[in-house]
């Protein structure tokens, strides 16, 4: 349904990297909707690489994600060639150009490997061992490769076409056991200077799914470890079992804090494979309800590391307003958090018709709320003590980790897909993005307080222009024609029934696609044989590479440090470990 | 037999004075005569101290529960201790992935007798719809659980409504007599009792469709 054109052809570098490499690197064609893709050989993967960041014409500073797949199950022309069988893509950004590239390498079928990119891009380290867990590929020179995901006693690479989706493996306590931080010691047996200290999983603080192996001079932590893993519910490969609009109740719960930010991604991504844009008003209420989940999110984030550091008060206040947006969130979609409201082409059904009323009565009351806790917080000798100058990221740091979302914001990077690369109605209101230089914890929360205040100024604004009309798509190839058509129309019964048996049939291709969720850049990496199923979805999490150098940030500091900073980090582990 | 209280000795059609501001009149009498196990019931009941072993998208819901619109301190039990020593209600809250098992399991160990497990969500129930490699097929794979809240996730409504049937068991002294058995059984709620079961073991695992044996 889309063009094919040659977006990698325009890049400005491009003649350079040609002169270079020759051959082995090749620029690819795709969907005009998808991010330039060039073409690399495994041994001149990490030589490429390292053009790609230090090249001022590339500058691709920021490492985003790595996508991999099994190509095997893949029918006709898309299949791989003989031998080969996986691949990884890695996603890169420039914030000096605002430009993604994906960067392709296709791998053999047996001992597949590729030399890690861990000291091109520090980002690379989790996002290495995830792919080795999922999916068996091996990172060469890797310095920590080991299960990340899954338990210590599982067995097989859980993504490979070849698992069985239902095979599940016996985790024991053993299984869990960490014993490489507490050997990374030298002093001796009868010496105990410093000690160990088992952080989470089950502690207020770490939400009970995240869990950081400390190793303590007094107060002091000297070396930490985190681990995750301990809510993977195996999102990708349950969304390889289900039709692409099934998937939909999935990704409301990848973060679960923000719905609808999540349904508006997932639903942007397969529309731009589709090449079908939904009508304004869809676009608009998606815009709203996606707003009004952003300051969802960022309450749940202050309020409960004001409840960690020991602020109870302003969670009472803070869970109001949320209260009232899940009451909107329910009329419109019928349940109150876990939406599922958005629908490829559209939405689920329009909204009330006191939706307008409605929302200005919350955003009202948002505000006032929003100034209590300001006035209860911002100021707070306590809260100064706890927050300023703890858990400092400087600029270069946070891009290196791969950090995006209100978290780089506030060590200085202003990147925001919304301002940068405008989609849905973001394009057509004014709104500031917060930015602050200090990268420490209360920056992040000044910034994320002054989201909110934008993200109501943006409701505001598209209320006023609200469109008229129709909130899904008239292409019933993709969306449920209306019921009175299905019981009048033969064609459109044909369409009916095809959508619920087979699903929209995508066409085949490979797309990354990209929005701002609460925590930074929500990508949704998604590989199409021409069914009614996704084949590979891959989602690139806010929240992983946040938590993946957390324990870089707390070394050095004491552990009342460390619970302020991971509060502000706003870790939320569905989408973490998926 | 259902007893929602200890009982009073108030004489009928009469209303005495408060003994003291706050504290109901007994009808003239400054005592009450009850059977000790009811007293005992009724104020467990109405004193739980939960435990929130919170995962996933439930734990926001369990959030909102205790906050101030729905305020869980209405019905005694609001008091939230993550500590396992200090609470005798265990919420399960949230899906249960095999990573996380053995945890669960720990925790469940540490928490004293008397003790309750309320299974919030499906995802804790039955494992929802992830039906996949990481997931725990239900939390009673692993410890006993007493009442099971359905909802992806529950509307606090109906959380509350799951406390207040765990309440009236409570009182009830169903669930007294389970624990003098020495076997946990696991109660659905208007249904028989299933099959007990024990431990998060390879006997559990065995039974798991499609599970082959670890090499």
């Amino acid at each position: 349904m889309s063009a094919t054109v040659a977006p990698a052809k325009g890049l400005e570098f491009l003649p350079v990297l040609e002169k270079k490499f020759g051959e082995k690197v090749t620029a690819l064609e795709g969907l005009a909707a998808d991010v330039p893709t060039l073409v690399t050989d495994a041994a001149s993967l990490h030589e490429a690489a390292r053009f790609l960041r230090d090249d001022p014409a590339a500058a691709y500073d920021l490492f985003l994600d790595l996508a991999s797949a099994d190509l095997s199950r893949l029918p006709g022309p898309q299949a791989p060639k003989a031998g080969e069988r996986f691949q990884a893509n890695y996603i890169l950004y420039s914030t000096k150009r605002n430009e993604h590239l994906r960067l392709k390498v296709n791998l053999p079928e047996k001992d597949p490997s590729v030399p890690t990119l861990t000291d091109v891009w520090p980002a690379s380290n989790w996002f290495e061992r995830e792919a080795w867990d999922l999916m068996g590929i091996d990172f060469k020179g890797h310095p920590n490769q080991k299960r990340l995901l899954t338990h210590g006693g599982f067995v097989g690479h859980a993504l490979r076409k070849d698992y069985d989706a239902k095979q599940r493996w016996l985790c024991t306590e053993e299984d869990l056991l960490q014993t490489e931080l507490a050997a990374q010691t030298d002093e001796p047996a009868d010496m105990f200077e410093t000690t160990t200290l088992n952080f989470g999983p089950s502690q207020p603080a770490t939400h009970g799914t995240l869990r950081i192996v400390m190793r303590l001079d007094g107060e002091t932590i000297v070396g930490a470890e985190s681990e995750c893993g301990y809510l993977h519910r195996c999102f990708e490969k349950m969304s390889e079992a289900h039709t692409y609009s099934q998937v939909f109740p999935y990704t409301d719960r990848l973060n679960y804090c923000s719905p609808m930010l999540n349904n508006n991604g997932y639903a942007r991504a397969i529309e731009s494979m589709l090449g079908v844009t939904p009508p304004p008003r869809a676009l608009a209420v998606r815009t709203i309800l996606g707003e009004f989940s952003r300051v969802m999110d960022h309450l749940v984030c202050l309020a409960a590391n004001l409840v960690d550091i020991g602020g109870l008060t302003s969670f009472w206040y803070a869970f109001q307003p949320r209260e009232e947006i899940y009451g909107l969130l329910e009329a419109c979609s019928g349940a109150r958090l876990t939406v599922s409201y958005g629908r490829v082409g559209g939405l689920a059904n329009d909204v009330p018709e006191n939706f307008v009323p409605w929302a200005r009565e919350i955003i009202k009351g948002t505000r006032e709320r929003l100034g209590d806790v300001e006035t209860l917080v911002t100021r707070n000798k306590i809260v100064w003590n706890r927050l300023r100058d703890t858990g400092v990221v400087t600029k270069e740091q946070a891009l290196a980790w791969g950090w995006t979302g209100p978290c780089l914001r506030a060590s200085g990077v202003p990147f925001d897909l919304r301002k940068d690369q405008p989609y849905e109605w973001y394009g057509e209101v004014d709104f500031d993005v917060p930015i602050m230089t200090e990268g420490d914890n209360y920056a992040r929360y000044l910034v994320r307080v002054e989201e909110m205040k934008q993200s109501l100024r943006i409701i505001e604004q598209i209320l006023d222009k609200l469109p008229g009309g129709p909130v899904r798509s008239d292409d019933y190839r993709v969306i449920l024609p209306p019921k009175e058509m299905v019981y009048n129309e033969m064609e459109a019964l044909i369409y009916h029934f095809k959508l619920v048996f087979e699903g929209v049939k995508v066409p085949p291709g490979e797309i990354y696609s990209a929005t701002e969720g609460a925590n930074g850049e929500l990508g949704f990496s998604v590989v199409s044989d021409g069914s009614g199923f996704p084949y590979r979805l891959k989602v690139r999490p806010p929240c992983f590479p946040l938590f993946a150098s957390f324990e870089k940030i707390i070394k050095g500091h004491p552990v009342a440090d460390a619970v302020a900073t991971l509060g502000l980090l706003n870790i939320i582990a569905g989408e973490l470990d998926r | 037999m259902k007893i929602t209280g200890p009982s009073l000795p108030i004489a009928p059609g009469k209303i005495a004075p408060p003994i003291a501001p706050g504290v109901p009149s007994t009808g003239g009498a400054d005592f009450l005569t009850t059977k000790l196990d009811i007293a005992v019931q009724w104020a467990q009941s109405n004193s739980l101290w939960p435990m929130p072993f919170g995962t996933a998208c439930c734990a926001i819901e369990f959030m909102s529960v205790v906050s101030s619109h729905y305020d869980l301190s209405r019905f005694g039990a609001e008091v939230v201790r993550f500590s396992p020593r200090q609470s005798d209600l265990l919420i399960v809250a949230g899906t249960v992935v095999d990573k996380l098992a053995p945890v669960l399991k720990k925790i469940y160990d540490q928490m004293a007798e008397p003790k309750w497990v309320i299974s919030m969500g499906v995802c804790a129930c039955t494992g929802g719809f992830y039906r996949a490699y990481h997931v725990v097929q239900g939390v009673d794979e692993i410890v006993p659980v007493d009442v099971y809240v359905a909802g992806c996730p529950p509307t606090p409504e109906n959380l509350i409504h799951g406390i207040m049937m765990l309440q009236a068991k409570i009182q009830s002294g169903e669930l007294a007599r389970h624990r003098e058995a020495k076997t946990y059984v696991p109660i659905r709620v208007g249904e028989d009792p299933v099959t007990a079961i024990p431990a998060y073991s390879n006997e559990v695992m065995a039974r798991v469709p499609g599970r082959r044996e670890n090499p």
